[in-house]
């Protein structure tokens, strides 16, 4: 029981959300500093929302909950976010 | 809409059960996780109750199983939807726990093995509407089920009733707990479908 997902899961919830592909980018732990793609994430999905959590330390790096309508976004586990854009 | 409520120790077998709205019935006792499994061993098992004047009252679990516990069979209702009716379990109530605790809060917030946080008013933990539940069913409380001790507050969604339960802080101040931060309603009843925020 208790099973997680990996990061890529966040794709869909997230793809509504950012232009960006969430998997890509990487996110610096708040907690351990480790720098990690947010597709490697442990996602706990058997819960009323996502919960990511850093796959080095397992601290909550990451939440999202949804209800019809609206979407809320926790990241005060991560530090530092690094996107990719289309380049200029 | 039904007209009548469904006995409190009730088996009532025909007809319909009533539910919440928006719920609907199962059978099985799904698991719901945040994270992983905390493996907490009563050997190191501590429940800390601290008040808002930083007064702590704390049992190991020796102390705690010799309190006086009570049966209760309640309704489990989970804000994704499912209700689980008739669930029997044993515990320790809120009103024995907090007995001789001196305190004028108003707010409590529960805080779990593993970091889970879930806040209610003080008063929703009292008055034989609250336990800190040990045994399901006649057995010793899974671990996926927030064994060894689960906090079971049946009558708000059952994110509240916080698996694995460490302590309880009483606070003058509301505290957002862990769902209630980020969407989830901050009082949960799943009688006036108190999912989200602004519901
Ligand atoms: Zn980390």
């Amino acid at each position: 029981m208790n099973t997680h997902l990996d990061g890529n899961v966040l794709a869909g919830a997230l793809g509504e959300v950012f232009a960006v592909d969430i998997t890509t980018a990487v996110a610096q732990c708040a907690s351990c500093g480790t720098s990690q793609a947010m597709g490697q994430a442990l996602v706990y999905t058997d819960a009323p929302g996502l919960v990511a959590r850093c796959r080095t330390c397992g601290e909550v790096v990451l939440r999202v909950t949804r209800s019809p309508g609206r979407t809320w976004l926790d990241m005060r586990g991560v530090r530092c976010l690094e996107l990719h854009v289309p380049g200029e | 809409m039904g007209i009548v409520s469904p006995g409190f120790k009730g088996r009532g077998g025909a007809g319909r059960e009533k539910l919440p709205p928006g719920q609907y019935l199962v059978t099985d006792f799904p698991v719901l996780s945040a994270g992983p499994t905390p493996r907490v061993d009563t050997g190191s098992w501590e429940l800390r109750i601290r008040t808002e004047t930083g007064e702590v009252h704390s049992w190991d679990w020796a102390a705690f199983r010799a309190l006086p516990s009570e049966e209760i069979t309640v309704d489990l209702h989970c804000v994704t939807k499912w209700s689980k009716l008739h669930t029997p379990w044993r515990g320790v109530s809120l009103d024995t726990l907090l007995a001789e605790a001196e305190t004028s809060a108003e707010y409590a917030l529960a805080r779990s093995y593993g970091g889970y946080t879930t806040n209610l008013p003080l008063q929703d933990l009292l008055d034989g509407q609250a336990w800190v539940a040990y045994e399901f069913d006649g057995e010793p409380l899974e671990s996926e089920h927030g064994g060894p001790a689960r906090l079971l507050v049946p009558h708000l969604y059952l994110w509240k009733s916080a698996k694995w339960v460490q302590g309880i802080d009483l606070l003058d101040n509301d505290e957002p707990g862990f769902w209630e931060s980020l969407g989830y309603h901050n009082y949960g009843d799943p009688w006036r479908e108190q999912r989200y925020w602004g519901d």
